[in-house]
C-alpha cells in the first residue's frame, strides 16, 4: 500500500457560524477494504465530521482520497466517491422502498447504470428487505426505514461509505446483519467504511479500527483491543467500566456506574 | 431466521391486499407504473369531459352533442352556436384548464422544494404578490421601455412573484423554521400585498379599478386567444423542464442531506424550480387574477392517487388541477343561475374547508 492510497484527513476544521466544533483534526491512513468505527459521547462532533467528509458543510483543511483532494469536486463527482447515511431516519413519504432506492441512483445525472432496477433489487435482497420493496416509507417501522436508508447509500456503490449510527433503530439481529454487511462490502469492493456507533462492543467486534472523538478531538485511535480501555471510558464517557474478553475472545464492555464529575 | 420480511419469502410484497402480492418486486413495480399511467389517462379523460360540460354550460344551454358537433365541424354549425362556442365558451374553458394546470404544477413544486404540505402560490402569498405587480402595471402604468405593451403586465406579475418566492425560500432555509412558521409568513405576505393592492385601488381611475376588481376575485371571463397562447407556451416549456428534474425532486423528499449526498446540486434545483413557480403563477395571475387553493388541493389529490414519484406526481397534479378548474368553472355558472360568479370565489369556497382540515389533521399526526 503506497502512501497516497486511502483516505487522509489533515488539519480539518469545521464549525457552525462562528462556533468551531472540530479544530485542526488529523486522521490519516484510513485504508481501503477497512471498516473504521467513530465513537464518542453525544455532541462530540461525530455527525459534524461525517457531514464535512461528505461535503455537506464547508470545512477548512484537506480531505484526500487516494491522494486527490475532494474539496474541488462538483456535487455529482463528489457523490460518486462518497455516500453519507444521515443519523436521522428518512421521513415518512409516499415512496416505496424500491422507488426511494431507485431515486438515490437516478438523481445523479451521470449515473450510467445499465440496470438500475436490478441493482436496487440486489441491494434490498442483500439487506434482507426485498419483501419490503413495494411498501411505502410512510407505512414502515423505524428499523425498517433505517434499513431502507442504508439501501439508498449502498446502491450508489461509493468508494467511501459514511454511516451515521446505522444501527440505532435496529434489533440485535439486524445490528449484526448491518455490521457484517458493512465489512463484506468493504472487502468485496475495496471501499472505505466509516461508521458512527454508540455500542462500543459492537464497534469492537466488527470494526478494524476505532477512533474515539471527544469535544472535537481524537482521544484514541487504534485497533479495538488497544483503543478500548477502562481509562478511556472513564475519561471520555465518565463511567466506571470493565473491559473483558468473552470466551470467544471478543471485547466486552460492562458499565458499572457513572462517575461523579 | 428472523427478518423484517420474515412474514413472506424474499422478493414478495407484504402489503396487505396489494395487487402485487406474491410478485417479484421488479414486476410488481412495472405493474404499479402501468396502473399509474392508466390513472393519468383517467385524469386526462375527466379533464376533457369537464371541459365539454364547461363549454355546454351557460345562459343558453347547449347539449354536449351540439358542442362536440360545433367543435368538430364549425362550418356546418349554426352561426349563433358557433359564436357562443368558439368565441365565448371555448376560450374560457381552455383558460380554466391552462390556469388550473399552471397553478397545480406551481403548487406541487412548491410543496416539494419548500418541504411543506401547505405550500401553494395562493397560501404563501405568491399570487397576492403577482396581483400587486399586475396592479402596479395597470394603475401606475409602469412599463419596461421597448417591451410590447401587453407583455408588461405578465412581466410585473412575474417579477413580484419571483421576489416573494425568493423571500419564502430565504425564510425556509433559516434554521429552525417549521412548516407552520412558513405558513404564517405566507399569510403575512397575503395580507401585506392585498393591502397594497387595495391602496392602489384607492388611487386608481374608474376604468383601472374595474380591471383590478377582477384580479382580486379571479375570473375567466376575459380569456382571449392571445392570452391562451402565452399560457400554453409557458406550460409547454415548464412542464418538460419540471419533469427533467423529477428524479431529483423525488430524492429530495428523502431529506436534504440525503439528496445532496446523492449528488443533487440543491441550490440549482431550488432556484430552477422557484423560477418555474414564479413564471407559472405570474402568467396565471396576470390573465385571470388570483385563484385560490387549486395549487394546494390538486397536489394532495395527485399524491393520494399516484404517490410521490415525481414522474407521475407532477403530471397527475397538472391534470387534477386542470380538471378541478373546469369543474369550478361549471360551478361558477350554476350556483347562482343566470349569473357568472368569479371562479376564484368557487375555488376558495371549496378550498378553505380543505385547508382547515389539512391543518387540523397535521396537528393530530405524529409528524
Ligand atoms: N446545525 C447545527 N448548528 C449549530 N450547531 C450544531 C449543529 N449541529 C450540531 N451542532 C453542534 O455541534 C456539536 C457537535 O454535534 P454533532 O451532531 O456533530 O455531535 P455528535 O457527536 O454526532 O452527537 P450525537 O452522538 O448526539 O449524535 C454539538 O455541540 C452541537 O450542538
Ligand atoms: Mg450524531
Amino acid at each position: 500500500m503506497n502512501a497516497a492510497s486511502g483516505l487522509d484527513i489533515a488539519g480539518l476544521s469545521v464549525g457552525y457560524g462562528t462556533r468551531r466544533i472540530i479544530d485542526k483534526l488529523d486522521l490519516g491512513g484510513i485504508s481501503a477494504s477497512s471498516v473504521t468505527a467513530l465513537v464518542g459521547p453525544n455532541a462530540a462532533g461525530k455527525t459534524t465530521l461525517l457531514r464535512a467528509l461528505a461535503g455537506l458543510i464547508p470545512s477548512r483543511g484537506s480531505i484526500r482520497l487516494d491522494g486527490r483532494e475532494l474539496a474541488g469536486l462538483d456535487a455529482v463527482s463528489y457523490a460518486r466517491e462518497v455516500a453519507y447515511m444521515p443519523q436521522t431516519l428518512p421521513p415518512r413519504v409516499a415512496l416505496s422502498v424500491f422507488e426511494a432506492t431507485l431515486s438515490a441512483l437516478q438523481s445523479s445525472p451521470t449515473a450510467q447504470d445499465v440496470d438500475p432496477k436490478q441493482k436496487s433489487l440486489d441491494v434490498l435482497q442483500r439487506l434482507g428487505i426485498a419483501g419490503l420493496a413495494m411498501r411505502g416509507l410512510d407505512e414502515l417501522s423505524g428499523g425498517q426505514r433505517q434499513l431502507a436508508a442504508l439501501a439508498q447509500c449502498l446502491v450508489r456503490e461509493p468508494r467511501v461509505l459514511l454511516l451515521d449510527e446505522p444501527t440505532s433503530a435496529l434489533d440485535i439481529h439486524h445490528q449484526l446483519t448491518v455490521m457484517k454487511l458493512a465489512g463484506e462490502v468493504a472487502r468485496e469492493r475495496g471501499i472505505i467504511v466509516i461508521v458512527v456507533l454508540h455500542d462500543i462492543a459492537l464497534a469492537a467486534r466488527w470494526c478494524d479500527r476505532i477512533v474515539v472523538l471527544s469535544q472535537g478531538h481524537i482521544v484514541t485511535d487504534g485497533a479495538p483491543a488497544q483503543a478500548i480501555t477502562p481509562g478511556m471510558l472513564a475519561e471520555v464517557y465518565g463511567v466506571e467500566a470493565r473491559v473483558e474478553r468473552c470466551s470467544r475472545g471478543f471485547v466486552q464492555v460492562m458499565v458499572d456506574r457513572a462517575l461523579a464529575d | 431466521m428472523t427478518g423484517l420480511s420474515s412474514q413472506a419469502p424474499p422478493g414478495q410484497s407484504l402489503r396487505p391486499g396489494a395487487a402485487s402480492a406474491g410478485m417479484p418486486p421488479i414486476e410488481a413495480y412495472a405493474r404499479r407504473q402501468r396502473r399509474r399511467l392508466a390513472l393519468l389517462a383517467g385524469l386526462l379523460a375527466i379533464m376533457l369531459a369537464g371541459m365539454l360540460v364547461d363549454i355546454a354550460t351557460g345562459p343558453s344551454g347547449l347539449s354536449i352533442g351540439a358542442v362536440l358537433h360545433t367543435l368538430m365541424d364549425p362550418a356546418a354549425a349554426d352561426a349563433g352556436i358557433r359564436v357562443i362556442v368558439w368565441e365565448v365558451r371555448l376560450p374560457a374553458a381552455l383558460m380554466a384548464v391552462l390556469v388550473g394546470a399552471a397553478l397545480a404544477l406551481a403548487g406541487a413544486e412548491m410543496q416539494t422544494i419548500l418541504n411543506n404540505p401547505m405550500a401553494s402560490p395562493f397560501t404563501l402569498g405568491v399570487s397576492s404578490a403577482s396581483a400587486f405587480g399586475a396592479a402596479l402595471s395597470i394603475v401606475l402604468g409602469l412599463a419596461i421601455p421597448g417591451l410590447p405593451a401587453n407583455w408588461n403586465l405578465p412581466l410585473f406579475a412575474f417579477l413580484l412573484a419571483f421576489g416573494s418566492v425568493l423571500l419564502l425560500q430565504g425564510l425556509a432555509r433559516l434554521r429552525g423554521t417549521g412548516v407552520e412558521t412558513l405558513v404564517l409568513f405566507g399569510i403575512a405576505m397575503v395580507f401585506t400585498f392585498n393591502a397594497l393592492v387595495a391602496l392602489i385601488q384607492f388611487v386608481a381611475s374608474q376604468e383601472a379599478l374595474q380591471q383590478l376588481v377582477f384580479w382580486s376575485m379571479g375570473s375567466l371571463a376575459r380569456a382571449t386567444w392571445a392570452k391562451l397562447g402565452v399560457l400554453a407556451a409557458v406550460l409547454v416549456v415548464m412542464v418538460p423542464l419540471a419533469l427533467r428534474d423529477s428524479w431529483q425532486m423525488t430524492a429530495l423528499r428523502l431529506g436534504e442531506d440525503r439528496a445532496r449526498s446523492f449528488g443533487i446540486a440543491l441550490g440549482r434545483l431550488r432556484f430552477a424550480s422557484l423560477l418555474r413557480v414564479s413564471v407559472l403563477t405570474g402568467t396565471s395571475v396576470a390573465f385571470v387574477g388570483t385563484i385560490g387553493f387549486i395549487g394546494l388541493v390538486a397536489p394532495h389529490i395527485a399524491r393520494l392517487l399516484v404517490g410521490e414519484d415525481h414522474r407521475f406526481y407532477l403530471p397527475a397534479s397538472v391534470l387534477t388541477g386542470a380538471g378541478l378548474m373546469s369543474l369550478a368553472s361549471v360551478g361558477s355558472k350554476l350556483i347562482v343561475p343566470g349569473t357568472l360568479l368569479p371562479v376564484g370565489i368557487i375555488t376558495s369556497l371549496i378550498g378553505i374547508p380543505f385547508f382547515v382540515a389539512l391543518i387540523l389533521s397535521r396537528r393530530g399526526s405524529l409528524g
